[in-house]
């Protein structure tokens, strides 16, 4: 297996240009929405909205502005599938469409997903969505072609000012590393890494420098496995069947008198009758 | 600070809607036929055979229903199979952990078992009369049959539940309640359809469905307990509810669904209307459960 690779995504630098955006769409191929006539959300400069089957790069745009916008900063950040070192949708796949490569990044095949849609709410991230053109789920794949023949992912390859790095899991987190602690010196106490711990989902192979709060990039706070659940709800639906089975075993096995029909009756009781 | 979002909120819906709420409750009402008639079998009266019966006709055309639902919800319906057999290397896809892919085997397994359900009630009533059908379906080994039948049925009635709840969306992922609200809701619909089976025939099996009675009784007693576990086990994000939902939860599922049934269950008095009215109404409930607990949370937009 090569070595582990992902994306180290600095939002401190990104400038909201959206290239990543145009050279993932360009590169894989993906469907303009709405014949390419967009409709304005209204939502700042944002009018990709949100990751989904056909939108694999979302620069997002937070305004942090005071009443009369005297004061206040931008956030601009560019969203990807995380390529988790634990993927939640890798874990329900049921028809193996989804794998790990062996670049360790999570990809997948649209010629074997037959669109059950059950890794869409399993992504703790809301990244997967359908493809309309193909009829399957689908998601950024690290540019699993590109990367066979040594080429850097599209996106990373487009980004003008760095903020996507593209490298050996090891290298990013040392660079990571080595940006935060610079932040920090220069007074940004706000810089942390978001995901390059194992911590979170075994460590995010797509991962993030960010200043505020991870809500406020729309990342959750706290990631998780969807098998997590199983187990308890596993439990909880063999305790019923038990319990039903009790309830079962003492209502249709046992006759209570006025049940019996008369046929049912001895003849002793019909005679006393 | 403003107060925590619960992660589940950063997700996207499948877009599961209502063919999988009508698989959901199909299913559920199958496995339910096939848990009542396992009982029935091992420990019933013989006056109960008719409804055994009963519970095959309403279990295996259920199960082809479900079937043809779940292909028919599936972005690519012709590549089903993917499900069973790997389409790249034809090893079997199966995972364990993964409530989808077991859920696939699960709903083939008992299919089949539901199908010779079928054809044996079929031979009894002497509508099909090959010899030999005849003679295997006797020689069936009838209560490992009943068991094996049961369990499988319970399996599908409850793993619905447990599907849902292996996510990160809202509500379905908040809660360890789901996989035995289904299951027993499965029993309980299924005891209902059962009852008004009952009452279509003649003579009616009286015994019987007063035993049945008794029967949903007691689950749904079980399945309001399951329902409020799950209410509070989903603290802040139980919240959703307090919506045009919680209130087809409240009187479609609880009022309507299991309360009012409950009542006329505890009548003294035997009279048919009610009984057929208390069946009616738990299937109606079932069915509302499923359209809560699928789309209030399929309601919910990526909130990313």
């Amino acid at each position: 297996m090569a070595e582990p690779m992902g994306f180290f995504t600095d939002s401190t630098v990104c400038i909201g240009c959206k290239a990543c955006e145009v050279a993932c769409k360009e590169w894989n191929q993906l469907p303009a929405t709405n014949g390419g006539q967009n409709t304005l959300s209204g939502d700042s400069y944002d009018n990709t909205r949100q990751l989904d089957g056909i939108h694999w790069r979302h620069v997002r745009f937070i305004e942090q502005f005071n009443e009369d916008r005297s004061q206040g900063r931008w956030l601009m950040n560019s969203d990807v599938c995380k390529h988790c070192v634990q993927a939640g949708c890798l874990e329900v796949c049921p028809t193996g469409a989804i794998i790990r490569t062996e670049f360790d990044t999570v990809v997948i095949q649209s010629d074997v997903c037959n669109g059950c849609r059950d890794c869409i709410p399993a992504c703790p991230f809301g990244v997967i969505g359908m493809n309309p053109v193909s009829n399957t789920a689908q998601k950024c794949t690290l540019c699993y072609d590109r990367l066979k023949v040594g080429l850097e992912p599209a996106c990373a390859k487009a980004c003008p000012t760095d903020s996507i790095n593209f490298g050996t899991i090891a290298d990013l987190r040392q660079m990571a590393q080595d940006r935060v602690r610079k932040l920090r010196a220069e007074g940004e106490s706000r810089a942390y890494l978001y995901g390059a711990d194992p911590g979170m989902l075994g460590g995010l192979n797509a991962f993030f420098l960010l200043v505020d709060r991870p809500e406020v990039y729309g990342l959750p706070a706290n990631p998780q496995l969807p098998s997590r659940n199983l187990g308890p709800n596993a439990v909880g639906a063999t305790a019923a069947a038990v319990l039903a089975g009790i309830v079962g075993y003492f209502t249709l096995g046992r006759d209570r008198p006025e049940d019996r029909t008369r046929e049912d009756r001895t003849g002793e009781e019909v005679r006393r009758a | 600070m403003p107060e925590a979002i619960p992660s589940t909120f950063f997700t996207r819906p499948p877009e599961w809607s209502w063919l999988i709420v009508w698989y959901f409750f199909l299913g559920g009402l199958a496995g339910g036929a096939a848990f009542i008639a396992a009982i029935l079998e091992l420990i019933g009266r013989p006056g109960d055979r008719p409804l055994i019966r009963v519970a095959y006709y309403i279990a295996f055309p259920a199960m082809v229903i479900s079937t043809l639902l779940l292909i028919a919800d599936l972005g690519r319906p012709e590549r089903f199979w993917h499900m069973i057999v790997q389409s790249e290397t034809a090893r079997p896809a199966f995972k364990s952990w993964s409530p989808i892919s077991f859920g696939a085997w699960l709903v083939g397994l008992f299919t089949i078992f539901t199908f010779i359900g079928f054809v044996r009630s079929f031979v009894e009533e002497g509508y099909l009369r090959w010899g030999w059908l005849a003679d295997a379906l006797r020689d069936l080994p009838g209560k490992l049959f009943a068991v094996l039948s049961g369990l499988l049925g319970l399996w599908v009635a409850g793993y619905t539940g447990v599907l849902l709840a292996v996510t990160n969306r809202p509500i379905w992922a908040d809660t360890s309640f789901l996989g035995a609200l289904f299951l027993l809701s499965g029993a309980s619909t299924a005891a209902a359809a059962l009852i008004l089976a009952g009452h279509a025939m003649r003579p009616v099996p009286d015994a019987s469905v007063h035993r049945l009675e008794r029967l949903d009784t007691g689950v749904m007693l079980l399945e309001l307990l399951a329902l409020l576990a799950l209410v509070f086990s989903l603290g802040v994000v139980a919240r959703v509810w307090l919506s045009w939902w919680g209130a087809l939860l409240v009187v479609g599922v609880v009022l309507a669904g299991i309360l009012v049934p409950l009542a006329l269950h505890a009548r003294r008095r035997r009279f048919w209307p009610a009984s057929v009215t208390a069946a009616v109404l738990v299937l109606i409930g079932g069915f509302l459960l499923r359209v809560v607990m699928v789309l209030s949370s399929e309601g919910i937009p990526y909130g990313g």
